[in-house]
């Protein structure tokens, strides 16, 4: 498959335009992924510790929301960044940081309903004990946090890859500008459109390639802190 | 962890300097065009040269000539560069639009598959080739996404005198995407399609289509571009907008397009000077 | 600064658990004084449990009520109990203790010594980088122990500490146990275990269906029980 050798000649040879795809495809979905981290764990801690009226419909539209259809994220970014939306003085539509907007609001679910039952399973197991410690509620909070740390990084993972992997959101408002807002899957998408099947399919390969390598990365991270700290 | 905390920090800190040098980069402007100047390579000739005169950045959202329209009317964009000249007449009769230049013309062609069910391979008569399509009810796939393509191939059927709307039948697929896509699906169904000219040269996956008609002055596409009303919309660059614009109609420009070539051929012709286009 | 013993005496007055329609305890009056052991004996289901996470306010009683040194609803500043199935945080052994110190809201300067102090004395000071789930059940009982102690308690709560260790592991947790009571801490301790009872009681308490059925000195209840679930359960009979 010479097509498909070519993108992997690309990679090789350090091209510099797929080198800046590259970068820029993770640097937008890792934004997007601390960004929801950061909103996202809290969250999920929260609702994982707390009893409020309608918490069981909070959790279930929280799982629900993890299946959100990028390109209707995508939509509601878009009319919300838009010069003519409320957002449109920002000036961030087809912009970097309009796709990083767009990432966060479809990972950010992801990771707060998964921080939810990991932190509620720990929650179980430690209630007691940080009880009898006659822990305060900030200081239950940071301990569940940092003791599921090995199973939120799964979570962050998770978010990755639905950030990786999606093209419906970025490419209504990022526009898939060539050199500016242009990632992986835009390219996937744009190349197919061109009819260049085999050039779609190498930087398929490329992503997917990526995407492996960061999960085992991380899986290393894991396991290497686990033997650690149990 | 640490590592992957680190990992995060250092792509926090990278999606700020890309938000940093956005603003930095204010020379840039936005242009709504089509998938046909884009995926034909148009514009990743023209462009550098633009640049290198003026330092101005080009950004190229490439939309159906319909979607790009909205998206100048929402304000979204500094430059409407699209082809479809009634669509284009009723933007700038909402205001939306400063005026209206023609820069040059390309002209569609229809595609089929080597086979030819419609026997119509060769003619130079795009509607009598449609009326057979449709009496032989061989597969056509439509744009449907009101692109300039779109539009174009609707107001033949209407030439042709066909209802499509209300005469289409199974065999006449509308997919709702760019013209790429079209392509795509025509390559995989062996149907024909109604297609840019530039995007077929340019288009790979071609399987067995191949031309069918062209030559036909009814397929003839004007591209025209337009600065966004800055009127309607403070944020348009107007001057950058304005001098992507002349330079555009310029000699300098209308060069410039007419040296693109894919295998030697000519893919667009540059007719700014004819102010009826 | 540590106000001797606020936390004693531990007074029930008339408390009764309840879920939904189950009794678990019964009103129950007692006592807890500062001294010798107090062991809570009785058959599994006896109510020991409950009783001893009433006794570190983990739980409100449905009925009656509870008090440390006079004082109602008292935060439980100086109590810690170690579980039948203590949780280990996912950390290391050192860490466990450290945090529990920081818990206990102990000035930071302190903790390094302390923590070691602590390991030394349960016995784990050469696995203190060991992450505390991988520990063996009785080290972490040990461990568990520990973690209690850094809270610098007046009064130390266990529920059946040794239940489910073999007898050298067993051993070594009744050997600290041993050495916390003579720091005079104040040990209750609830086991199903009579040998162990009698290893360690000053007073022992005998719960049976969520009733204390006979409460007083260690000696006169092991030689002469007045009731006859006492007389029972010494001669190992079933109770049921």
């Amino acid at each position: 498959m010479p097509a498909e050798l070519s993108a992997f000649q690309l990679v090789l040879s350090g091209d510099p335009a797929l080198f800046a795809i590259v970068r820029l495809s993770l640097v937008v979905s890792l934004s997007a992924v601390l960004l929801a981290a950061l909103m996202g764990i809290p969250l999920g801690a929260w609702i994982a510790l707390t009893n409020f009226p309608g918490r069981q419909g909070a959790i279930v539209l929280l799982n629900a929301l993890m299946g959100l259809p990028p390109v209707v994220v995508g939509l509601a970014v878009y009319l919300a960044l838009s010069r003519s939306g409320p957002l449109g003085s920002w000036g961030l539509l087809f912009t970097p940081r309009a796709m990083i907007i767009a990432q966060t609001v479809l990972v950010a679910p992801i990771i707060a309903a998964l921080t939810r039952q990991t932190i509620e399973d720990l929650w179980l197991e430690y209630r007691d004990e940080l009880t009898a410690m006659n822990l305060g509620p900030l200081g239950r909070v940071a301990a569940l946090i940092w003791d599921a740390r090995f199973s939120l990084v799964t979570a962050l993972l998770a978010g990755f890859g639905r950030a990786a992997a999606e093209v419906g959101a970025i490419i209504i408002v990022g526009g898939n500008i060539d050199g500016f807002t242009r990632t992986m899957t835009t390219a996937i998408a744009l190349e197919t459109s061109k009819g260049d099947l085999p050039l779609a399919v190498g930087l398929g390969v490329v992503l997917i390639a990526i995407v492996i390598a960061i999960n085992a990365l991380a899986w290393t991270a894991r396991r290497a802190g686990e033997r650690l700290a149990g | 962890m640490n590592m992957l905390t680190r990992r995060l920090l250092i792509a926090a800190a990278a999606s700020l300097a890309i938000a940093g040098s956005a603003l930095a980069q204010d020379k840039s402007i936005v242009v709504a065009s089509t998938t046909s100047t884009q995926d034909s390579g148009l514009f990743g000739h023209i462009l550098p040269m633009f640049k290198a005169k003026t330092g101005i950045d080009v950004k190229v959202v490439a939309q159906g000539t319909g979607q790009a329209l909205d998206t100048g009317r929402r304000g979204d964009a500094d430059v409407v560069f699209v082809h479809a000249k009634p669509a284009e007449e009723k933007f700038l009769a909402e205001g939306f639009g400063v005026k209206r230049y023609p820069v040059m013309y390309n002209d569609f062609v229809l595609i089929g598959p080597k086979s030819d069910p419609a026997g119509i391979k060769g003619s130079k008569d795009i509607v009598a080739a449609l009326g057979a399509i449709k009496a032989k009810g061989a597969d056509f796939v439509s744009r449907g996404d009101k692109s300039g393509t779109h539009q174009a191939e609707l107001n033949l059927w209407k030439v042709a005198g066909v209802d499509i709307a209300k005469d289409k039948g199974p065999w006449y697929k509308e997919i709702g995407q760019g013209m790429g896509a079209a392509l795509n699906t025509a390559s995989a169904s062996n149907a024909y399609v109604l297609a840019d000219r530039g995007t077929w040269l340019s288009f790979k996956n071609r399987g067995d289509l191949v031309i069918a008609v062209e030559g036909d002055k009814r397929l003839f596409n004007q591209y025209g571009v337009m600065l966004v009303n800055p009127e309607k919309h403070p944020s348009v660059k107007k001057d950058l907008g304005q001098q992507f614009i002349d330079w555009l109609v310029s000699s300098d420009g209308q060069k410039a397009i007419a040296d693109y070539k894919i295998n030697g051929e000519q893919l667009f012709y540059p007719n700014a000077s004819d102010s009826g286009a | 600064m540590r106000a001797p013993c606020e936390e004693l005496p531990v007074v029930f007055d008339g408390v009764s658990v309840t879920a939904g329609p189950v009794t678990i305890l019964d009103n129950i009056s007692l006592s807890l004084a500062a001294g010798a052991p107090t062991v809570l004996i009785g058959p599994n289901g006896s109510g020991k449990s409950t009783l001893l996470r009433i006794a570190m306010g983990l739980m409100p009683p449905s009925r009656g009520r509870v008090t440390w040194g006079g004082r109602e609803n008292a935060p439980p500043l100086k109590r810690a109990i170690v579980f039948q199935r203590p949780a280990m945080l996912r950390r290391s052994a050192a860490a466990n203790i450290r945090f529990a110190l920081r818990a206990a809201g102990i000035p930071r300067a302190g903790h390094a010594a302390r923590t070691s102090e602590l390991l030394e004395l349960v016995g784990l000071g050469g696995l203190a980088d060991r992450a505390a789930r991988r520990l063996s059940g009785g080290e972490q009982q040990r461990l568990a122990l520990a973690r209690a102690l850094a809270r610098d308690p007046a009064v130390l709560f266990l529920d059946e500490p040794t239940a489910s260790l073999d007898p050298t592991a067993t051993k070594a947790v009744e050997d600290i146990i041993r050495a916390v009571s003579a720091r005079n801490i104040k040990v209750v301790m609830a086991t199903h275990d009579l040998g162990e009872a009698r290893r360690f009681a000053g007073d022992i308490v005998m719960l049976h269906r969520g009733r204390v059925v006979e409460a007083g000195p260690a000696a006169s209840f092991l030689d002469t029980p007045k009731t006859a679930e006492a007389r029972a359960f010494l001669a190992g009979e079933l109770l049921i």
